[in-house]
């Protein structure tokens, strides 16, 4: 590790308040309420919450199954990529790229729009009952698409990254060699290899899918980012309580992936 | 079992392998051109040719990673063009590093038989018999970043051979490796190869490999095969002008052919094998075949020396310009110092020639 120098000190301090001032703030701010001390009544209030559960619960399914949506999609895309047209590269790049120039708000409008289209048009196919199924408030798989798209620029950069440490074509003929099948190479010479690619992939999407507002809120759901705002509307301390939440509970599931990621790790090193 | 039932067994057991006028080509370039090549049973190959002549593609060929164009694979009589890679029974010990890198060595030898569904216990057992083989016994444990080159190849010669596959494939396993390594490793595959009498196919483009470890070599010329003999027939009798150039060291000496006798230093003597159409024509020598000697009136002078230990490699400058290397026993080269006059002569033997170069 590099020297803590008195410079390198000073940087990191600077860092350190940048970040730590307003959060010590905020926290200082929901705990401190004038004339009644030090309490937690609006922590305690945030939990008891109508919807609370409910909406946590919401976007915690609606993570796992983008996170699994966007590794079946792209992990074999990208492998394939790899080994069978790595002239393609540059083209699947700038696909990849494309959701980070289209804001969020448009592709909302432009969902939005297509599913009050649909189901007028398609009233009289079975289309129209997917078109409801997708939209179910319990579980709206519309915003799973939604995120996927979203998440195609950060998981293509985290399994890139992943895919040029290791020599893809090399590992599969290896395995091949000692006779595994495609499949097989690719689950067990591959993919064990990717592993911090992959969990760099389910992180971002997770922070994604966590923190996502614009979407949802114009279709109208209410996962946890915007039961949030709904909440904080009516009271100051209460709305900066529920961000400090909702930054502890992130922080919290990322620590939890990378835990369960590092102990697997050190597992399979022996 | 005394060695020569063991032999025995083992010859019945190995492998043939035959390439029929394969053909393959990546777009413009022609890798393979109709390659005709039929390996022994038991015997070890050594594939040799400059770079780009088509190597690698006749071992991927076999091992089922590439398909040809046009032609045939066959082992043990029997075509396997339509068989996929991993039932191919074929190992391969690749030129890159390419052990799994999350698996231990041990992992490593035994991943084959994991893919067999052989039971842990088992295959743990005959992967650190294999281990013990290659002389990496202690080092089951070890993960490939904690291996050095040499032990890494080791450890993938194992893995190659624990499926006992019928060929074993071996794609210039030792050029990343360092002379030495090289040269203990190189010994290593060949002793091994020899107990478990499997028909080996070695690719390389190091002529000394090639010639110290094969049984027989087989050099490749852009997608063809220019000869395929035993390395000192090779040696001594190069079938072409390119073999005995690429396999070797080979001078230059032009000549003047007449029938089938050829006029070269002053000397007449009779032309080896196919003779080229144009009398204007090169006589090709080995350096140990030249006689050189000190003449106070001789127009050649000896322009370099090279002590190689127990040997000295003379350059010596003919009146015309043409450089011919000789090979001298050390203490006869100490009279021959650069600058002498000296004379050049052959031995009575019949010599190859070869179309005039220019
Ligand atoms: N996948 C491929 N795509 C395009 N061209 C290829 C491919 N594989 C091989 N070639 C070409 O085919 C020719 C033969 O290649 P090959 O790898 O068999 O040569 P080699 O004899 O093994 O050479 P080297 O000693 O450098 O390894 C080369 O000109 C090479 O550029
Ligand atoms: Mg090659």
């Amino acid at each position: 590790m590099a020297r803590l120098n008195p410079w390198r000190w000073c940087v990191l301090a600077c860092a350190g308040l940048y970040f730590l001032v307003p959060l010590a703030a905020s926290v200082v701010f929901t705990v401190d309420v004038p004339g009644q001390g030090v309490t937690f009544d609006a922590y305690t209030h945030i939990l008891s919450a109508d919807g609370f559960l409910s909406s946590l619960l919401l976007s915690l399914e609606l993570a796992a199954a983008t996170i699994a949506a966007v590794l079946l999609l792209m992990v074999p895309a990208m492998v394939a990529l790899r080994l069978g047209a790595p002239k393609l590269r540059p083209v699947v790049d700038v696909v990849c790229s494309l959701p980070l120039v289209v804001p969020p708000i448009a592709l909302a409008a432009g969902m939005g729009t297509v599913l009050k289209w649909g189901p007028e048009h398609l009233s009289r196919t079975p289309l129209f009952q997917t078109f409801v199924a997708i939209q179910n408030p319990s579980f709206p798989f519309v915003l799973v698409l939604a995120y996927v798209v979203m998440a195609l620029p950060f998981a293509y950069r985290a399994l890139d990254a992943g895919l040029r440490a290791i020599d893809v074509p090399t590992l599969v003929e290896a395995a091949r060699s000692c006779g595994a099948s495609w499949p097989q190479a690719l689950v067990r010479a591959v993919l064990p290899n990717l592993r911090g690619a992959l969990l760099n992939t389910s992180f971002l999407t997770l922070a994604l899918v966590l923190g996502e507002f614009t979407v949802a809120q114009l279709l109208g759901f209410q996962p946890f980012a915007v039961w949030i705002v709904t909440v904080s509307g009516s009271q100051a301390q209460l709305s900066v309580a529920v961000s400090v939440l909702s930054l502890l509970v992130t922080w919290a599931l990322l620590l939890a992936l990378a835990g369960f990621g590092g102990r697997s790790r050190t597992a399979s090193r022996g | 079992m005394t060695a020569t039932t063991r032999d025995k067994a083992v010859a019945e057991k190995a492998a043939t392998v035959e390439f029929r006028r394969l053909r393959r080509e990546f777009g413009k370039t022609i890798a393979l051109d109709g390659l005709d090549l039929a390996v022994r049973p038991g015997e070890l190959l050594a594939l040799l040719g400059p770079s780009g002549c088509g190597k690698t593609t006749a071992l991927r060929l076999l091992a089922g990673f590439e398909h040809p164009d046009a032609g045939e694979v066959l082992v043990d009589g029997q075509d396997v063009t339509g068989v996929p890679a991993h039932r191919r029974d074929a190992g391969m010990v690749f030129q890159s590093y390419s052990l799994f890198p999350h698996l231990s060595a041990v992992d490593n030898v035994a991943f084959g038989l994991r893919m067999r569904k052989v039971r842990t216990a088992e295959r743990r057992a005959r992967a650190a018999v294999l281990l013990e083989l290659v002389g990496l016994g202690d080092k089951g444990e070890r993960f490939p970043h904690q291996l050095s080159g040499g032990q890494q190849q080791r450890v993938a010669l194992a893995r190659a051979l624990a499926l006992r596959p019928r060929v074993l494939l071996l794609d210039e396993p030792l050029s990343a490796l360092d002379a030495k390594v090289r040269l203990t490793l190189r010994e290593e595959i060949r002793r091994l190869q020899r107990e478990l009498g499997i028909t080996t196919l070695f690719v390389t483009h190091d002529q000394e490999e090639a010639l110290s470890m094969a049984d027989r070599v087989a050099v490749m010329r852009a997608g063809r095969l220019e000869q395929c003999a035993p390395p000192s027939e090779l040696y001594g009798r190069p079938a072409t002008a390119f073999v005995a150039e690429f396999v070797g060291t080979m001078s230059r000496i032009p000549g003047h052919l007449d029938g089938t006798t050829v006029e070269v230093l002053g000397q007449r003597l009779p032309a080896d094998g196919e003779v080229p159409a144009t009398p204007e024509v090169d006589v090709l020598v080995r350096p140990e075949a030249v006689h050189v000697a000190a003449e106070g009136q001789g127009d050649a002078r000896v322009v370099a020396t090279a002590f190689l230990g127990a040997t000295t490699r003379l350059t010596v400058r003919m009146a015309d310009g043409v450089e011919i290397k000789a090979d001298l026993s050390t203490h006869e080269a100490a009279a021959l110092a650069a600058g002498t006059a000296v004379r050049v002569s052959l031995p009575r033997r019949p010599v190859l020639v070869a179309e005039r170069a220019h």
